[in-house]
C-alpha cells in the first residue's frame, strides 16, 4: 500500500532526511509533517513515515506512541492544553482547567460535537513565570484568568485563525492578531 | 538592589538581537572568529580555567567533560545542545533561544571547534514553537553568510547545525534518552556505563551534550578569558547563573545573578518579595527534582552549588528553576502536584520508578482527599528509599528526594490531614490540583 500526502509534505520530508547523518533521525519530523496534514497519527501516517524513512511500520508506531505530542486519536481543530504543574497551579491553574471543562462540557481528550475543540491537562510548558497558561495548538497564551481565556476562545471561534505549528510566525500572537506578546522577562 | 553582571542577558532587551544584523552590531560572531585561530586544546583549557559547570541540572565541570572525548578517535564527534527544558519551574533557556538565538549558536560553534565536532544539533522541546522558529531562522541566516556549512568564516573548519524538535517527553532532557530520541527511537535512558556520551553518544560516536545556558556562557568566557569568569561568583561556583523565578512572588521572571548572592536578598529585592504581603513557606531553588528549602534554610542560603547542597544533601542549584511558595500553601497539595508529574513522566523502563511513582502519587492523593491512613508518611518515605539508587537514570532520585523532603520538612501539614481523616472530620481544603474524577 502506498500512501500519498501533499507534494509539499513529500518535499519537506526529503529535506529533513538530508539534514541528519542517519535518516532514521528524520522519523520525528516526518511524524509531525504527517500529523499536520492528517490531524493525528492515523494508520496512513504510520505507513507513510515508514515508507519515507525506509523502516518497518512497527518501529514508527513505537516512536509515535511514546511521545505525547503525536496524537493517536483525533483532536479538535483547536486543542487546548492547560498547564497543571506547580507554578501555574500556585497562580490559579485549577480555575483555568475548570473553566475550559465547563465551557466545552466534554471530558479531556474528547472532541466537541462540532469538531472545533478538545482539551487536556499537560505538564509544565516552560511558561511558569507567566502562569497560569495554556497552549492552543502551538501557541502559548499566558497570564490567564478564566475571563481572559473565555474571550480568547470566543475570538478563536469567530475568527478561525490557523494556530498550527507551521503558522507560528516571527511576531508572537500573529496567529491571533493583536494578541499581546508574552513577556517572560 | 544588587548589581549583577549581565553576561547572558546583556542584550535580550534589544528588539533586533534575534537577527544576525542586530547580533553582529553588538559584537556578535567576533569571538568565534578569534577562536578559529586558536588551538582547540587551548579553548578547552580556557573553559577549564573558567570553572564553568553545567547549567542543565547536574553542575558537572564543562571543560572536564570535553576532555573525555577520546583523543584521535576515527569516528565523527558530535555536539548536542540540550534545549529540552522540561524541568518544572524552568524557562530560562527559552529566553536565550527566543531572544538571543545567535548567542546560543556562537557558543555551539566554540564548543564544536574545541571538541572537533562537524555536526551539531539543538534538541528543543516540542512545545517551544516560537523559540524553534527564531532559532531556525537564525540558522538560515548563518548558512546564508557561510557562518555555517563548509569552511565557516573562511576557515578550514566545517560545521553543520540542525534544530530537532522533541515531542513532549520530560525524560528526553536526560542526555542518553535525548540521544535515543535524536536517533529516531523511544526516549529511554541508556544503561550505564559508559557514563558519558563522550565515550558512546549519538550513533555510537563520541558526543558532547551541554545545556543551552552552558553553551551560551562560552562566548563571554572566550572573549574575556577563563580567569576573568572565575573571578565572578564563588571559588567553586563561578560566573553567573540564570534563575527562572515563579510562584508566589511579586516579580516572577528570568534573572541573571552572580553566584554566591544571598538567596533571601534575591527573593526580597530582585523578585519583589512574597505577593500580598504574605510570609515565605519554602523555595525549590533548582527545579522540581530536588528538595525544598524551608524559610529558615533560605535565610541561610546563598545562590551557589555548595551552599544549597550544604544545607540539605538532596537540595541542589539544579536548573535554577526557582519556585516560591507562601505560608497559605498546603505542602500536601504541592507534593501531590509533583507526584502526579513524576508518575506521568516515568519512561516505564525501570520497575521501581514506573511503579513507585504511581504508589507515591496514590498515597499522597488519599492524604490530600482526607482519606489518609496511619503510617502513610512512613510508607511514602520507605517507597522513596527503595526507588532511589535503583534506576538507570537520575529520575529515581528526582521523584523521591523532593517527596521525602516534603514529609521531612513539613510533617505538620501531612499529619493534620491524616489526623482529620482518622477522626472522621475532613476540614475545608484549598486544592491546587483539579481532580477530574472527583468533579464528576
Ligand atoms: C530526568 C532528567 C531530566 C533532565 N532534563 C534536562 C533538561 O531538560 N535540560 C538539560 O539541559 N538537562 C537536563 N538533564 C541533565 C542532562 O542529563 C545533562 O546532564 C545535561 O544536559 C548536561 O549539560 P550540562 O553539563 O551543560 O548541564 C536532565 C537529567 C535528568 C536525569
Ligand atoms: S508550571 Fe505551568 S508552565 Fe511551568
Amino acid at each position: 500500500m502506498t500512501v500519498k500526502l501533499s507534494a509539499q509534505a513529500e518535499t519537506k520530508v526529503e529535506e529533513y532526511k538530508k539534514l541528519y547523518p542517519n535518516v532514521r533521525s528524520a522519523i520525528m519530523p516526518a511524524l509531525y509533517i504527517a500529523q499536520e496534514e492528517l490531524g493525528s497519527i492515523t494508520a496512513d501516517a504510520i505507513t507513510w513515515v515508514a515508507e519515507k524513512i525506509g523502516i518497518a511500520p512497527v518501529q514508527v508506531m513505537e516512536v509515535a506512541t511514546f511521545y505525547t505530542m503525536y496524537y493517536k486519536k483525533p483532536v479538535g481543530k483547536y486543542h487546548v492544553q492547560v498547564c497543571r504543574t506547580l507554578s501555574c497551579a500556585l497562580m490559579g491553574g485549577r480555575a483555568i482547567t475548570e473553566c475550559v471543562k465547563k465551557r466545552l462540557g466534554t471530558a479531556p481528550h474528547e472532541v466537541s460535537p462540532d469538531g472545533q475543540w478538545s482539551y487536556e491537562e499537560v505538564e509544565c510548558l516552560g511558561s511558569c513565570g507567566t502562569g497560569p497558561m495554556c497552549q492552543i495548538n502551538d501557541h502559548f497564551f499566558e497570564n490567564l484568568t478564566p475571563e481572559k481565556l473565555l474571550q480568547i476562545m470566543d475570538r478563536i471561534e469567530k475568527e478561525q485563525p490557523d494556530l498550527r505549528f507551521s503558522a507560528v510566525r516571527d511576531a508572537l500572537g500573529e496567529g491571533l492578531k493583536g494578541y499581546p506578546k508574552s513577556e517572560v522577562i | 538592589m544588587g548589581q549583577h553582571r549581565q553576561i547572558l542577558l546583556k542584550n535580550v532587551h534589544c528588539t533586533d538581537q534575534h537577527t544576525i544584523a542586530g547580533y553582529e552590531s553588538r559584537g556578535g560572531y567576533s569571538v568565534i572568529r578569534k577562536v578559529l585561530n586558536m588551538e582547540p586544546a587551548k579553548v578547552t583549557e580556557e573553559v577549564i580555567k573558567s570553572g564553568l559547570r553545567g547549567r542543565g541540572g547536574a553542575g558537572f565541570p564543562t571543560g572536564k567533560k570535553w576532555t573525555f572525548i577520546p583523543k584521535g578517535t576515527d569516528k565523527p564527534v558530535y555536539l548536542v545542545n540540550n534545549a529540552d527544558e522540561s524541568e518544572p519551574g524552568t524557562f530560562k533557556d527559552r529566553v536565550l533561544l527566543e531572544r538571543d538565538p545567535h548567542l546560543c549558536i556562537e557558543g555551539m560553534m566554540i564548543c564544536a571547534f574545541a571538541v572537533g565536532a562537524r555536526f551539531a544539533c539543538i534538541y528543543i522541546r516540542g512545545e517551544y514553537a516560537y523559540p524553534y522558529q527564531r532559532v531556525r531562522q537564525a540558522i538560515r541566516e548563518c548558512y546564508a553568510k557561510d557562518y555555517l556549512g563548509k569552511n565557516i568564516f573562511g576557515s578550514n573548519v566545517s560545521l553543520d547545525l540542525v534544530i530537532h524538535r522533541g515531542a513532549g517527553a520530560y525524560i528526553c532532557g536526560e542526555e542518553t534518552a535525548l540521544l535515543e530520541s535524536l536517533e529516531g527511537k523511544k526516549g529511554q535512558p541508556r544503561l550505564k556505563p559508559p557514563f558519558f556520551p563522550a565515550i558512546r553518544g549519538l550513533y555510537d560516536s563520541p558526543t558532547v551534550v551541554n545545556n543551552t545556558e552552558t553553551l551560551a556562557a562560552l562566548v563571554w568566557i572566550l572573549e574575556n578569558g577563563g580567569e576573568a569568569y572565575a573571578q565572578i561568583g564563588t571559588a567553586k561556583s563561578t560566573g553567573t547563573k540564570l534563575f527562572s523565578v515563579s510562584g508566589h512572588v511579586n516579580k516572577p521572571g528570568v534573572y541573571e545573578v552572580e553566584m554566591g548572592y544571598p538567596m533571601m536578598q534575591f527573593l526580597e529585592e530582585e523578585c519583589g518579595g512574597i505577593r500580598e504581603g504574605r510570609k515565605l513557606k519554602g523555595v525549590m531553588p533548582g527545579g522540581s527534582s530536588f528538595a525544598i528549602l524551608t524559610a529558615e534554610e533560605v535565610a541561610k542560603a546563598t545562590l551557589d552549588y555548595e551552599s544549597i547542597s550544604g544545607l540539605d544533601r538532596t537540595a541542589h542549584l539544579g536548573s535554577g528553576g526557582f519556585m516560591v511558595v507562601d505560608d497559605h500553601t498546603d505542602i500536601v497539595e504541592v507534593a501531590l502536584n509533583f507526584a502526579h508529574f513524576y508518575a506521568h513522566e516515568s519512561c516505564g523502563q525501570c520497575t521501581p520508578c514506573r511503579e513507585g511513582g504511581h504508589w507515591v502519587q496514590k498515597i499522597i492523593q488519599r492524604i490530600a482527599r482526607g482519606e489518609g491512613l496511619a503510617g502513610d508518611i512512613e510508607l511514602i518515605d520507605s517507597i522513596c528509599s527503595q526507588v532511589q539508587g535503583h534506576t538507570i537514570c537520575a529520575f529515581g532520585e528526582a521523584l523521591s528526594w523532593p517527596a521525602q523532603a516534603f514529609i521531612r520538612k513539613f510533617p505538620a501539614d501531612f499529619k493534620a490531614r491524616i489526623r482529620e481523616a482518622m477522626e472522621g472530620r475532613v476540614q475545608h481544603r484549598v486544592p491546587l490540583n483539579y481532580e477530574f474524577q472527583a468533579a464528576h
